[in-house]
């Protein structure tokens, strides 16, 4: 035994504690992922839930109506100080109000109040006096059941009518119909209404685009650029990666040249992302899209086509940053294949290229899949490069339409992790962005996890079909 | 059983050359290198048709070098240097007009340790197959039942043809590994130490299938199992550094060898 193995043995108290650190590390990172994804659920999908209005009399006599969103501390043990959301922007001139909890006097939940979507101005909460009709008045219920009548109609077979509404501390409004996107009254409704009223929320927030400068509405935009970004990528990257793997493991001389590409190909990888969209940009977007400009659409000149960042260059960009993550676990998957294969291949006279397509890659695929998985992990989170070479804050076109040729590659695209930085630094009301956020941030996750998904299933397909493990 | 065998071989004419009817290979003066190291020094010998050959010699003395070397799998690694010739039924293997799948399809070969393919067994045996000319599936699910019969193994697998090769133990993969071979009708057959990852019983199983594959085909055994050397063969090389110690009828060369050395092997005085 040498001296420095006996050095060790005297650390005999950890043989008992080790299995234990491992396993607490475990137990920790698992708690930490469970905390982060249990947040993003409960305040995500919390978001949509119809929240009970209440109305509220402070000592000072002042009445107001709104929901109660949380609670924080005042310094100096002044007590507790909650935020309101009052609506009523065009009215009071603010959304939210922060209440000192020892001023409120009066607590109450009146089934009558309502809250009202609108654009402009957002949300409305009062009461519902009147609906006015150019031939008829509704009051009361009548006109709560007239209002939900409408309101399911489509937009434009709605009747010209006015809305009678007033606030809580008495002060009557009138609202066109048109300006009415959505009517509730969430203290009125049962709790499968209310689940009722959530899944529809949610579909919304799922199916629309976004309104009020990201404020409110959905994001399906954002959905549907990240994912055909996405795609697009994948369809770029993989024939790339795979060849560029095989030619590193199975063609090229095995020497000291190709031992320094497959080190550099590796140090790619931990290339901070923000290097490749600065050359996305410069390459891509003003090198290769401002020669097509020049050569192709010179008539519309100065205002760039190709030369300026689309979903094209977006794409391309984040292929060249997954690159890397393709070849090496494709290299691994090849070089996990055992010679064997390969000579019994030949040894039946199989060429080289019929051994590579009919053993090598069929049994590498699995392989493959997983680097694309990776890869598709990776672009779909990306934020930083986006910036550069294409993603808006608001594309006015998707990338995908009727018009020829349906796929407009030159075209801006909004990104769910741009949406997520946009809606949480650049807007104009933090307080109403938050829940958004949140319910941002676990739709990305969702997509990414679905992506993810797919491909685990399909590589653990094609890893039955052929009855093997590599 | 060893009796008959050797009964069987001492009417057999002495080795040191067959005449060009019985002889399928001849290696004449062949050495072989890796990256400069030799591995193979002047080799002669001649190996005749329809009979067993077997290569004996301690481990890292050329046998499975030579075998890899008829087959030219050589080709795949460049750090291999070769001159001399290899003729195979009088045509050297070498030769630029030798179409070297061809070649590898004539000569099948049989690894150490059974590689099917990750496939089906009835994809693995039709693999081969395929690589050739398309046939129609009727001849080609006739021609794997006989590849398939000829190996021993059909009885086995005929109910489950479309299963993964994986599934089955490793005496059934070694078998199957030499019905796919056998699919493509090859004039020779290299089995490079077939046995040594297996069980007694699928060793067993092996040798009685390589005594009986020599009416179709002339085989070459690699062993380092004497006692399977002296059981399946007809004949036996012993190799030792990378050259040819000893060739004769096997029954002379365990037996009666002609030299010290060979006998100082057989009887396990050397390694």
């Amino acid at each position: 035994m040498t001296p420095v193995s006996t050095a060790f043995r005297r650390f005999h108290w950890l043989n008992g504690l080790w299995p234990w650190l491992c396993a607490a590390s475990v137990a920790l990172s698992l708690l930490m992922l469970g905390a982060l994804l249990s947040l993003l659920l409960v305040r995500g999908l919390g978001h949509f839930w119809p929240a009970t209005l209440e109305e509220i009399t402070l000592r000072s006599g002042d009445t107001f109506a709104g929901h109660a969103v949380r609670e924080v501390a005042l310094p100096q043990q002044a007590g507790d100080e909650r935020l309101y959301f009052t609506g009523n922007r065009d009215i009071e001139g603010a959304r939210w109000r922060w209440v000192a909890i020892d001023e409120i006097a009066e607590r109450t939940q009146p089934v009558d109040l309502i809250r009202l979507e609108r654009s402009p101005w957002g949300d409305f909460i009062g009461r519902l006096v009147a609906l006015e009709q150019p031939d008829q008045r509704f009051e009361g219920d009548a006109a709560w059941q007239r209002l939900t009548a409408l309101l399911a109609l489509p937009a434009n077979q709605r009747q010209d009518s006015q809305l009678q509404l007033a606030t809580a501390d008495g002060q009557t409004v009138r609202q066109p119909l048109a300006n009415v996107i959505s009517a509730q009254a969430p203290n009125a409704m049962s709790w499968w209404q209310k689940t009722g009223a959530w899944s529809e929320a949610v579909w919304l927030f799922l199916s629309e685009g976004p309104r009020a400068a990201n404020t409110s509405g959905g994001v399906w935009p954002a959905i549907f650029g990240t994912v055909l970004m996405v795609i697009l990528m994948s369809v770029i990257v993989t024939p790339f990666g795979v060849l560029a793997a095989i030619y590193l493991n199975e063609i090229a001389h095995q020497g000291r040249l190709t031992r320094f590409v497959r080190v550099g190909v590796r140090n790619l990888a931990g290339v901070p992302s923000i290097v490749y969209g600065v050359f996305g940009l410069g390459v891509f977007v003003y090198g290769i899209g401002g020669s097509l400009d020049t050569w192709f659409f010179s008539d519309t000149l100065p205002s760039p086509t190709f030369g300026t960042g689309g979903l094209l260059w977006a794409s391309l960009t984040l292929a060249l940053l997954t690159l890397p993550v393709v070849i090496v676990a494709t290299e691994e998957g090849l070089a996990r294949i055992p010679d064997a294969q390969r000579e019994g291949a030949v040894a039946l006279g199989a060429t080289r290229l019929e051994m590579l397509t009919r053993i090598v890659l069929p049994t590498a695929a699995p392989a493959m899949l997983t680097g694309v998985i990776l890869a598709v992990a990776r672009a779909a989170g990306e934020v930083a490069p986006l910036m550069l070479v294409g993603v808006a804050k608001l594309a006015p076109q998707m990338p995908l339409d009727d018009e020829f040729p349906y796929l407009h590659l030159e075209r801006k695209f909004m990104h769910l992790g741009y949406h997520l930085f946009d809606t949480a630094f650049h807007g104009e009301d933090v307080q109403a962005a938050i829940p958004l956020v949140y319910a941002t941030a676990l739709l990305l996750v969702l997509i990414v996890l679905g992506l993810n998904l797919t491909a685990i299933f399909l590589r653990h397909y094609l890893r039955r079909q052929r009855g093997n493990e590599c | 059983m060893l009796a008959s065998l050797h009964s069987a071989n001492t009417s057999q004419a002495p080795v040191a050359h067959f005449s060009s009817e019985h002889c399928c290979l001849s290696i004449d003066h062949f050495n072989l290198a890796y990256a400069g190291k030799a591995a193979l020094r002047d080799l002669t010998l001649s190996v005749p048709r329809h009979r067993v050959t077997a290569f004996i010699g301690p481990s890292g003395c050329g046998k499975s070098t030579l075998l890899r070397a008829i087959n030219r799998l050589h080709d795949l690694n460049e750090s291999v240097a070769h001159n001399g010739q290899i003729r195979l039924e009088g045509q050297d293997i070498h030769d630029p007009q030798m179409n070297v799948t061809e070649l590898r399809r004539r000569v099948g070969m049989v690894f150490q340790t059974p590689n099917p393919f990750p496939m089906s067994i009835y994809e693995n045996v039709a693999f081969g197959l395929r690589l050739q000319h398309r046939l129609p599936k009727r001849k080609r699910d006739d021609i794997i039942e006989w590849a398939l019969t000829a190996a021993a193994l059909w009885d086995e697998v005929k109910d489950r043809m479309h299963r993964s090769a994986w599934q089955l133990s490793g005496g059934q993969q070694q078998r199957l590994v030499i019905a796919r071979t056998l699919a493509v009708q090859p004039d020779v057959l290299l089995l490079d130490e077939p046995a040594s990852a297996l069980d007694p019983i699928s060793t067993l199983k092996i040798e009685e299938l390589i005594r009986n594959l020599k009416s179709e085909l002339t085989l070459v055994l690699v062993t380092h199992n004497m006692q399977q050397a002296a059981r399946v063969s007809d004949y036996t090389a012993f190799l030792h550094h990378g050259e040819l110690v000893e060739y004769g009828p096997t029954d002379q060369v365990f037996t009666n060898p002609r030299l010290q050395h060979t006998e100082n092997y057989i009887t396990g005085r050397i390694t």
